[in-house]
């Protein structure tokens, strides 16, 4: 029974780590896997739906609406920046890097000017429940849930749907793509509102466990960057083994020395991850396949 | 500018950068034609094609497809309006499979056909059995007539079809030419061609152009677009 308790402590751990690093990653992957743009306003763009969720599931619509609201509303600005300012900065990745760092700026001190430094947040739902002698959140299990729904619906969509097909092939020849009669803008249009929507519904996920802060995506930040990093391209044979592993190193370092170390065994990973890959996972992965 | 043109261009100028290559260049093809661009290489043969594809904007000149202007569009919209391109090297997509592949193609057709795929693989069947494999994983043969099978799904009115011989074994060779010549009879697709194998040319073109340095210097009739002596001569000064 003892070491069952430990188990499910261990598991619990490991699960959640998991989650916040598929959910916080996932849209910042789309992005940076599909169209090769930095997306350094990921933060803020989760801050956003974080806000939306708020402010509707308080305005009295139930959560999972609220959540979705959060995700669409963080998709329509992505896809609005997108064609103002992203789109004419694709051959220059490091203009995009300090345009979209220019649009993190803004948006977090224009929060704050508006409205102020912090907002009424929701509490977490569902409670918890005592498992032994320590109690766990019932909404930590269901972001688990969530970041395997994710994983599995990025997948249907990417592989199993026309749009996910022909941007596929606008990632592999734009040029080719472009010939064969695909429209390559709004492909490319599409798929930032996607990676934004992601990124506005991890916001949204989190945001009942969090502090309504202007500054809150910056605590999504060096998980997303890191599981990015060590997983390269691609989201599915990169991003998420990457999570995986992470959030074992994360959850073990945390049980067996605190946050603090959990932390810095991230960051040593990713070191370690550029020194001996730098493809990231993604490309190890299919070299080693091939 | 004959009615019953399908392609027209008039004093196509163009390159890349500030290098221009193509010089006054002036063709048309009528509807159903198989017309062969020949010359060696380096003289501009390629160009002219992503040119014609909307892949490079020309500095001067008119392309006209239908009769209508297309020089402004672009590569994606001429697509949508039936000029299929298969270019050097193929260019599919290597990781997604063969009918992923044939499913971008349909995007072309959208609007103006219903893609009909047991007709493609009934061209070439190696597509319909390597329907789940990786693109990137079939030979150079298998993936020109996938290039070709890709085209040809969105319904074009004209195959833009650029040097389909190389690196390919002259048997896989026949294949193809053969192949062109059954879409283009069946289903009245112009094709434009740019090719160097001598073989395929002869047999498969119904005149020609000769190119030389981004000019078009000299034109072949059909009588001496299949004489193997004029053409070799062509393809050798």
């Amino acid at each position: 029974m003892e070491i069952f308790l430990a188990i499910f402590a261990m598991f619990y751990q490991f699960g959640d780590a998991f989650a916040f690093l598929v959910i916080a990653a996932a849209g910042l992957a789309v992005i940076f896997g599909m169209m090769g743009i930095i997306n350094l306003a990921h933060g803020e763009f989760i801050m956003c739906g974080a806000y939306v969720t708020a402010a509707t599931a308080r305005a009295g619509l139930p959560l999972p609406l609220a959540i979705l609201c959060g995700a669409l509303v963080a998709g329509i600005i992505g896809m609005a920046l997108e064609r103002t300012i992203i789109r004419h900065l694709y051959h220059r990745p490091l203009e995009s890097i300090i345009a979209t760092w220019g649009i993190s700026l803004i948006a977090t001190q224009g929060v704050l000017i508006v409205l102020g430094s912090t907002m009424s947040g929701i509490g977490t739902p569902f409670g918890s429940v005592v498992v032994g002698d320590r109690s766990y959140s019932v909404y930590r299990f269901v972001l688990m849930g969530a970041a395997v729904a994710l994983l599995v619906g990025l997948y249907l969509l990417f592989y199993r749907t026309r749009f996910g097909v022909i941007a596929r092939a606008t990632i592999q020849r734009p040029q080719m793509a472009r010939a064969l009669g695909v429209d390559t803008r709004s492909i490319y249009g599409l798929t930032f509102g996607l990676g934004a929507a992601l990124a506005g519904l991890a916001g949204g996920l989190y945001a009942p466990t969090m502090t309504m802060v202007p500054t809150m995506g910056s605590a999504f930040i060096v998980e997303s960057f890191v599981t990015v990093v060590v997983g390269g391209a691609d989201i599915f044979v990169g991003a998420a083994p990457a999570a995986a592993i992470l959030a074992v190193i994360k959850a073990a370092m945390t049980a067996w020395y605190g946050q603090l170390f959990g932390q810095i065994g991230l960051l040593v990973t990713v070191i370690l991850v550029i020194r001996i890959l730098p493809g990231g996972l993604s490309t190890w992965i299919k070299h080693s396949s091939k | 500018m004959s009615e019953t043109q399908l392609l027209d261009v008039v004093g196509l100028h163009g390159g890349y950068g500030s290098e221009t290559v193509l010089q006054d260049v002036e063709l048309s093809i009528a509807a159903g034609e198989i017309v062969a661009v020949i010359g060696r290489n380096g003289v501009g043969k390629t160009t002219l094609m992503r040119t014609l594809a909307g892949l490079l904007r020309p500095r001067a000149g008119t392309i006209s497809f239908g009769g209508e202007d297309i020089t402004s569009l672009s590569a994606d919209k001429r697509a949508r309006r039936g000029i299929g391109y298969i270019p050097q090297g193929r260019d599919v997509f290597p990781e997604l499979t063969v009918r992923e592949n044939l499913m971008v193609g349909e995007v072309a057709g959208t609007g103006r056909s219903r893609p009909d795929y047991e007709r493609i693989y009934g061209y070439f069947p190696i597509l319909k059995e390597r329907a789940r494999q990786r693109a990137g994983t079939l030979s150079g043969g298998q993936q020109q007539q996938l290039a070709i099978g890709r085209a040809m799904i969105g319904d074009p009115r004209l195959m833009l079809l650029d040097e389909p011989s190389e690196g390919i074994q002259p048997s896989i060779i026949k294949d193809i030419a053969r192949n062109v010549r059954n879409l283009n009879e069946q289903t009245g697709v112009a094709v434009l061609l740019v090719e160097q194998n001598l073989d395929l040319i002869v047999s498969i073109a119904d005149r020609g152009f000769v190119m030389e340095k981004g000019r078009i210097v000299a034109t072949l009739s059909s009588d001496e677009i299949t004489s193997r002596d004029q053409v070799r001569h062509h393809l050798t000064i």
